[in-house]
């Protein structure tokens, strides 16, 4: 067994209106930041996952956004994976 | 004989004593079910009410929807009882799968608290049996995520058959096709933003909330479900 930690993005799914992601590019041009367009606003969660191979875990944490961690209704998850830090471990 | 209402009571709920009353008021009698028992065994109908629902943490609903209780509500629900989730409740039923669709945050990312008008879009549920769509009614909102959405295939079912109940008439949080309330394809599963709950006593400002309200009382009066509907075992 090989511990992952997993990095979840959730954001809106294209198409569904994001308003959060409107308000703050907004507000982007009153501070003075230029050049900066396709502002989404989202959550990220971290998480340990135990599996025999990246795969599994993968397969794992996928199953937990279909299930739990995202609305498939009008979210995407994004799963990045790495081995656990040995210090984490 | 009197209607029995069941109130689901979670964390975080805080509409129950509201909806409550409203039954009371009516008529009705009603009583808190909380949400870590696994039976609603015994009522003729459940109330999913407003608040939020461990907190909303997560997304409003996601939580709620793994409380004990609710495995009790989806085997009434599928047995026909009479199921509504008013606000939050709506947002559980949405999360639970019981109806189709979501809810996210309102067009202009504003809470909103007023009163609104809606109609009566259909009478195939057990929220509006009896009243003649076109019906208009002022019932209070009271809602940071109640734009509902759902993919085109869907709003599709749900316009053509018949399952948008209520509409908005000014439509004040950006919900497609102005939705504020829809049925699964039986009409005995209701979800709505409005609350018509705080709308059924004229200090409140408007009396109309009690004719959806009422509609759900004769319907719950005549329901027969199965006395051991909404009762769970350990291995389901």
């Amino acid at each position: 067994m090989t511990r992952f930690e997993a990095l979840v993005e959730v954001t809106l799914r294209p198409g569904i209106a994001d308003p959060q992601g409107a308000t703050i590019e907004k507000a982007l041009a009153a501070l003075g930041f230029d050049r900066i367009s396709n502002v989404r606003a989202g959550k990220a969660f971290r998480l340990h996952v135990e599996a025999a191979n990246e795969d599994e875990a993968r397969k794992r944490v996928a199953d937990l956004c279909q299930r739990f961690l995202t609305n498939p209704v009008i979210e995407d998850a994004a799963i990045s994976l790495e081995p656990a830090a040995p210090a984490d471990r | 004989m009197t209607a029995r209402i069941g109130v689901v009571l979670f964390p975080g709920s805080n509409c129950e004593h509201d909806a409550v009353e409203a039954v009371e008021k009516l008529g009705g009698q009603a009583e808190i079910l909380w949400h870590g028992d696994r039976s609603a065994s015994g009522v003729d109908a459940i109330i999913l009410p407003g608040g939020f629902a461990h907190g909303d943490y997560l997304r409003p609903g996601a939580i709620a929807r793994f409380s004990p209780i609710m495995t009790a509500v989806e085997a009434f629900a599928r047995d026909g009882g009479p199921v509504v989730g008013i606000c939050n409740g709506f947002q559980v039923l949405t999360e639970a799968h019981l109806l189709p669709g979501a809810l996210q945050k309102n067009r202009g990312l504003t809470f909103l608290c007023q009163t609104v008008e809606i109609e009566v879009a259909s009478d195939q549920s057990v929220l509006t049996s009896g009243i003649s769509p076109g019906t208009r009614l002022r019932v209070p909102i009271n809602h940071f995520e109640g734009n509902y959405t759902c993919d085109q295939r869907t709003l599709d079912e749900l316009v053509g058959e018949g399952r948008v109940v209520l509409r908005y008439v000014d439509n004040p949080n950006g919900s497609v096709g102005d939705i504020a309330g829809i049925s699964n394809p039986a009409g005995n599963v209701v979800g709505l933003m409005p609350h018509p709950e705080r709308a059924v006593d004229p200090l409140l400002g408007s009396e109309d909330g009690a004719v959806l309200l009422r509609a759900l009382l004769s319907v719950a009066e005549a329901v027969v479900v199965p006395a051991d509907a909404g009762t769970t075992t350990a291995n389901s």
